[in-house]
């Protein structure tokens, strides 16, 4: 086995340090070491957007970064978003607008979403579909995932505080 | 108190909760103690003899603990299964691992057990297999030459199979027609690519004898089953659970050999294993679906009466047969009078082997095939006999109190108003305006082009009698003694929504809150019996049993009323979730109350059984016949090939609504896979049997630029069928978008004297067509 090297990342505003093999996919580490399985993995190959989480304030898809290049990190993953039973408005958005059908995108989506609104609160629907390209989905065709953010760019709107509108933690 | 009527609202899904919270648990998502990880290795040739394989250097990788191959397993393990039945049909043995020869890029040759999944993947490349190549055949066309390699050498050639269906005069109306039509018509190939590739954890408890498999499956019930044959162990000690799917499309309506190798594993080693699907193996060995070769004809009159269909057509099956393989092309066969009156149709299915992965259900399974073929050609006669495409479809229709409509391909169309729905969607998508503005812009070498798609598909599978294995559907519902409400179901979702759509329809049945109803399905041993989630089945026969097994609830809950009243049952009402007494409503007993008295069990009627719970199982007495009207406006760039759908107006027709969301979703998202088989998708394999398109970087899916918004609108048809009414909407999307679309580009086109396009209508495709009209006829066109 490969030599191991010491990482320190915080999640979901949680500090957790390992000893990982240097090649181990951040995505592997989220869900195999970490245990958070709300990340998906659809193609581990940079294409399909399951694996989109925040990283250091940008959305990175986990399968193409390797765990010791979050070292010192800060992430945010789908289980970071809701505040106790709290849902984030845009997980609000997906649910409203039936933004999902067998939920597997679902978590990569609501994360390149929040990416998204973070660059801009009234998002057109060229540009939402221009900000979510990265992203598959098989299920739905997309409309009512567009009509969710949507939805939950006006509920940001209406809630904004000062520049930390989306700050889940 | 309850209770608004849920059947037919908007009612937000109750599973997104711990979908959109990443709470959820897909098969990757489970851990057991002491779990190892499988790895698989699979054939880079797609035909080639097995001289021998060297496993020791693989061993040697740290955390390694055993690899398998085809020769270790032997006949432990049953053959991969198939359920479609066919007098004429080729079985070839396919073993869940290979040992004397691969017969497709992807099949699997050995398996690593690991530790860890980096552990077992590294220890893939240490194993030395000795291949002979052989000559491939990748193209079913080829297949059936004379010089062709034979795959099978049990029998002479590469023929899988036969089918025929013919019907009605058709030497005689072919001969006697003003007009016969023909065209050749590829179908090509389709991955389809579920979000979650397959996966698999099994477990062995020696002691108790008992195998657990998780499965990302559609068919839990059927794959108990079959896992048992396989395994040689009694089919009462297989449990096998689905847990959350994310997507299945008909690629997990199958019985894979990785699931039955997991099971063996798991009982070989006595240590849980698990099986997670790359994506590359995904697009290499889950089925694909589509991959029709045919040559249709069709004889008409001057008037646009259509006389007769014939169609011939290669169905590539592939090296081998997976569950339903056998049992897609006759779906074809058997939806070929489309939405009209066609007196007269033959259909000629040879199915054919090829060094390729196996085709089977994909999203519509067949009747996509069925109405692209009719769809095009109702398009290829209108623009022979100079008519509109509107005007030969009307002409063609049954009239509605043509219903039930009898086909001559002896199905029963169960209900249907073609015209409501082709007219709906004409005025909606603003078809005279399209048309004037199509004129226009021509003259300005803008090439704008008008597609349309009446469709009918066949779904709610179906009458036993119809299908390789069952039916039929599975409910129960039971009252809880606190009064709670669980639903159990024979079909599978993952993704569909019917923890939703279900409960709404008990709660109206029963009175109650939907939040006080759970519906719990995918695991064999909590729901007794199931067939599964496929072929737009799991409202309409599987929503009618739960509906049947409240209703039995609610008949009880009567008996216990009207004893506790000392009332006669039929002197009692059901309202607002309350039994009374005609006439004195105020003093009411809740089902709450009720299903307390029916676990206390002291005040029961005689020889009533304690408990307050029912089961139903529902055979329907036909399939169901969802149809509807797709028009498609495209512009098409003759400089680039590109083309941009303007506007996509869709009219379904599922019969009964139970949740106007989940419908208006399923079709969203049909019509967006409709899309990707017309613009974009196809799996290519090279002559050499190598699949180019191993990856998502070269088997494109619309993303959501490339996707339009869709006007949709409906017609409600209920389906004399079953109660609820409802017809089944899973398919309707994919299966009429496919030629509306595929229409609106030929339409395009028509000026450069293009009749038809082979899919997908990929912009370089379309640049040639161009290219070569303006080469040969620089100096005017048209
Ligand atoms: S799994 Fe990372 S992009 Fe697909
Ligand atoms: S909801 Fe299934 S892939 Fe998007």
């Amino acid at each position: 086995m490969a030599a191991r090297t010491k990482v320190s990342i915080r999640i979901n505003g949680t500090a957790y340090s390992h000893e990982v093999e240097p090649r181990l996919l951040l995505v592997h580490y989220l869900r195999d070491v970490v245990g958070l399985t709300g990340t998906h993995i659809g193609c581990e190959t940079s294409i399909c957007g399951a694996c989109t989480i925040m990283l250091n304030g940008a959305a990175v898809k986990s399968c193409t970064v390797l765990t010791v290049q979050a070292d010192g990190g800060e992430v945010l993953t789908i289980e970071g978003l809701a505040q106790g039973e709290e849902l984030h408005p845009i997980q609000e958005g997906f649910w409203e607008c039936h933004g999902l059908q067998c939920g597997y995108c679902t978590p990569g989506m609501i994360l390149s979403t929040y990416q998204l609104l973070l660059r801009d609160s009234k998002p057109s629907e060229d540009e939402i579909r221009h900000a979510i390209d990265g992203n598959l989905c098989r299920c739905t065709g997309y409309q009512h995932i567009v009509d969710a953010v949507q939805y939950a760019a006006k509920k940001l709107r209406q809630k904004a505080v000062g520049n930390r509108i989306l700050d889940p933690i | 108190m309850p209770v608004s009527k849920l059947v037919g609202a908007k009612v937000r899904r109750r599973e997104d909760p711990r979908l959109i919270r990443g709470l959820a648990h897909y098969v990757d998502d489970i851990s057991l103690p002491g779990i190892l990880h499988v790895a698989i290795l699979r054939s880079p040739y797609a035909h080639a003899r097995i001289k021998g394989i060297q496993t020791e250097a693989a061993l040697q990788v740290p955390r390694v603990v055993a690899v398998f191959t085809g020769s270790d397993i032997g006949d432990r393990v049953g053959a991969v299964p198939v359920a479609s039945q066919n007098p004429t049909l080729r079985v070839p043995k396919r073993a869940v691992l290979a040992s004397d020869k691969v017969c497709f890029v992807g099949e699997a040759v050995a398996a690593v057990v690991a530790e860890d999944r980096y552990a077992a993947t590294d220890a893939l490349d240490r194993i030395r297999v000795d291949y002979e190549p052989l000559p491939v055949v990748s193209d079913p066309e080829k297949a059936l030459g004379r010089e062709s390699p034979v795959i099978h050498s049990e029998w002479p050639d590469n023929v899988a199979f036969r089918w025929t269906l013919k019907q009605g005069n058709l030497s005689k109306v072919f001969k006697d027609a003003d007009k016969v039509v023909k065209q050749r018509l590829v179908h090509q190939r389709l991955a389809p690519i579920a979000l979650e590739p397959r996966g698999v954890v099994a477990r062995y408890f020696p002691g108790e004898g008992e195998l657990t498999l998780w499965s990302s499956t559609q068919i839990p019930h059927l794959l108990k089953t079959q896992l048992s044959l396989m395994l040689k162990l009694p089919e009462n000690y297989v449990r096998v659970i689905a847990p959350e799917v994310g997507g299945g499309f008909g690629s997990k309506l199958n019985v894979y050999a990785e699931e039955a190798l997991l099971g063996y594993l798991a009982m070989k080693l006595n240590r849980p294993v698990k099986w997670i699907e790359g994506r590359r193996e995904n697009i290499q060995a889950t089925i694909h679906g589509r991959g029709q070769v045919g040559e249709v004809e069709v004889a008409a009159e001057r008037d646009g009466t259509i006389l007769g269909l014939q169609y011939r057509v290669i169905a590539d099956i592939g090296a081998y047969h997976q569950l339903l393989t056998p049992g897609i092309p006759p779906l074809t066969g058997l939806m070929l009078s489309g939405a009209y009156k066609i007196p007269a149709i033959s259909i000629e299915v040879t199915g054919v082997f090829t060094n390729k992965m196996s085709t089977d259900a994909y999203r519509g399974a067949g009747r996509p095939e069925a109405t692209y073929v009719v769809e095009r050609m109702m398009d290829r006669v209108a623009r022979e006999l100079g008519m509109d495409p509107v005007k030969i479809r009307r002409k063609n229709f049954p009239k509605p109190k043509e219903f039930p409509f009898k086909t001559a391909t002896g199905l029963v169309y169960d209900s249907g108003n073609y015209q409501l729905a082709l007219d709906k969607a004409l005025k909606l998508v603003g078809y005279e305006k399209w048309k004037r503005q199509q004129k226009r812009l021509r003259s300005q070498g803008r090439y704008l082009g008008i597609g349309l798609s009446t469709y009918v598909e066949i779904c709610a599978m179906g009458p036993s009698a119809a299908m390789p294995a069952g039916g039929w559907e599975y409910g129960a519902v039971r009252v809880e003694p606190t009064g709670k409400v669980t639903i159990l179901t024979g079909v599978s979702p993952h993704g569909q929504g019917q923890e939703t759509s279900f409960a709404q329809i008990v709660a109206d049945e029963l009175g109650v809150e939907i939040d006080d109803i759970t519906v719990i399905h995918g695991d064999t041993a909590v729901v007794a019996s199931g067939i599964g989630t496929f072929g737009s089945r799991a409202t309409a026969v599987g929503g009618t049993a739960v509906l049947q097994a409240a209703q039995r609830v609610k008949e009880k809950a009567r008996e216990i009323a009207a004893h506790l009243f000392e009332a006669d049952l039929e002197d009692l009402v059901f309202a607002d979730g309350k039994f009374s007494v005609k006439g004195v409503p105020k003093k009411g007993i809740t089902l709450e109350q009720i299903a307390l008295e029916a676990h206390m069990a002291r005040k029961l009627p005689k020889k009533m059984e304690p408990g307050l719970s029912a089961t139903a199982v529902f055979e329907p007495s036909n399939f169901t016949f969802p149809f509807g009207a797709h028009i498609c406006v495209v512009e098409v760039d003759p400089k680039s090939g590109a083309v941009e759908i303007k506007k996509y107006v869709a009219v379904d027709d599922c019969g009964k609504v139970i949740n106007p969301l989940l419908v208006d979703g399923q079709i969203q998202g049909g019509i967006a896979q409709g899309l990707g088989q017309a613009l974009y998708e196809e799996v290519i394999y090279d002559e050499n049997g190598q699949l180019l398109t191993g990856s998502l970087m070269d088997y494109a899916l619309p993303r959501a630029k490339d996707v339009p918004r869709f006007e949709l609108a409906r017609t409600e048809t209920p389906t004399p069928v079953n109660p609820l009414g409802a017809k089944g909407v899973g398919e309707a999307g994919t299966i009429g978008s496919t030629p509306a679309i595929v229409n609106a580009v030929v339409d395009a086109l028509s000026p450069f004297g293009v009749t038809h396009i082979d899919m997908p209508l990929r912009p370089e495709k379309i640049w040639r067509l161009c290219q070569a009209k303006e080469a040969a006829s620089a100096g005017g066109r048209r």
